[in-house]
């Protein structure tokens, strides 16, 4: 019970506490860029899951398993690199075939996936964390995407609305997304007191 | 493959220079936002970031124009992201070694270069195109301008988070520091209001030199909002 417990924490913490988007700035080319539409930018929250989930298992596999025992550490970041490329073209290949559609509508932005900071984001603070084994790596690099896909769906919901505010006009487009986002951040941080 | 016979000295310094302000990665282009909003708390990090950028992004350029060739389509982004990983292990290995108190701070921010979108932006629009030379300048361009947007966005969160610069007094005493700004808070606002007087001045700028074109502009923006 108390692992279960501690694993809720360590998940809710990643979602809303420690969200990556918010209290890292991990993923925020295209939390700024991208998120036009709440419909595509829950496609594309999805499918960062996807990939967050999948690669920061596997890195961790590979770190505790293959890089530590054998004293290999020094490649960590090109082996990391490695996996995560794996990962997504894997996930493209399966969107390809089975959501065409979804393909369509992600364009050049699903190879991109493979250099959102948010992936290789956790599988770094996976290790800095000193996350100890596999399920609570793959409780807490699935909540880092999912972390980084509510923020992402926020940010598309409230630009829904800024693109027919009247904002003054030095600080249409990206300015008054930044100072948005700035808002959104001081909103989440009423959570910080929730999970010490 | 032209550019590298050096018969257009304006290629070069074309290369050097739009990195700093026309293009400049932070303000302009707006790619890469990751260092500029995590890492700009103080001066001294900023610039520890900045330098080490402009390290990863010349070597990479570097290394990649000398392979372009060699590029396959399919793989090319795996081929620059290990090729940048490369540079940056030697570079958080340098930190580590003779900078530790910089390298605690930075601390993920530094591996995570790899996945700046500057470097495989230069990767893939310049270096995988033209020669070594003006791969060079352009990242040495490039990631001066980078550098020097870290630098104003610190300059301006560490006076307002603690009134000095560098260890240097520079507010009066009375000065109350503001701690919103070293929050990520005040890293999202701080890069929205500079974005938004650029933009201000730009646009002054523009409106001096085309005053006839910036009047026949108003009136539509002004129906835009009207509608909205």
């Amino acid at each position: 019970m108390d692992r279960f417990v501690a694993l809720l924490m360590g998940f809710l913490s990643v979602v809303l506490v420690n969200n990556f988007v918010f209290t890292k700035f991990l993923g925020t080319c295209p939390y700024l860029g991208v998120s036009g539409r709440v419909d595509r930018a829950l496609g594309m929250g999805l499918a960062v899951t996807f990939v967050t989930a999948l690669s920061g298992t596997l890195t961790w596999m590979v770190d505790a398993w293959v890089l530590t025992p054998l004293h290999l550490e020094i490649t960590r970041y090109i082996c990391y690199i490695v996996v995560i490329a794996g990962t997504v073209q894997l996930v493209e290949m399966y969107v390809r075939k089975f959501f065409p559609s979804l393909y369509e509508a992600f364009g050049i932005f699903l190879p991109l996936i493979s250099t959102n900071c948010v992936i290789l984001g956790i599988c770094l603070f996976l290790d800095i964390w000193g996350t100890n084994n596999l399920l609570e790596a793959i409780v807490v690099s699935t909540g880092t995407g999912i972390g980084f896909t509510v923020a992402i769906c926020i940010m598309a919901a409230i630009r829904e609305e800024l693109a027919l505010s009247d904002v003054p006009e030095a600080l249409r487009g990206a300015p008054i997304t930044l100072i948005t986002a700035g808002l959104l951040t001081l909103a989440f941080m009423g959570f910080a007191g929730m999970i010490k | 493959m032209s550019a590298s016979n050096g018969s257009t000295p304006g290629l070069y310094s074309k290369a050097l220079f739009t990195g700093l302000w026309r293009e400049n990665p932070t303000f302009r282009l707006m790619i890469g936002m990751c260092p500029p909003l995590a890492v700009t708390t103080a001066v001294k990090p900023a610039l520890t970031m900045g330098l080490s950028v402009i390290f990863v992004l010349v070597c990479s350029n570097l290394v990649v124009s000398l392979m372009r060739n060699l590029l396959k389509p399919h793989l090319r982004i795996i081929m620059f992201t290990v090729t940048i990983a490369t540079f940056v292990t030697i570079c958080d290995l340098f930190l580590k070694a003779y900078q530790p108190r910089m390298s605690e701070i930075l601390g993920a921010y530094v591996p995570l270069i790899i996945v700046n979108c500057i470097i495989i932006f230069r990767a893939e629009a310049c270096a995988s195109k033209s020669g070594p030379v003006v791969s060079i300048l352009d990242g040495i361009g490039m990631g001066v301008g980078f550098t020097l947007a870290l630098c104003i966005l610190s300059a301006v969160r560490e006076l307002l988070a603690t009134g000095h610069i560098f260890d240097i007094q520079v507010m009066p005493k009375a000065f109350v520091p503001w701690l919103a700004m070293q929050m990520p808070v005040g890293a999202f606002v701080t890069l929205g209001l500079i974005l938004g007087l650029i933009n201000v001045l730009t646009r002054k700028r523009a409106a001096s030199t085309e005053e006839s074109e910036a009047t026949a502009s108003e009136p539509a923006t002004g129906q835009l909002s009207a509608t909205a």
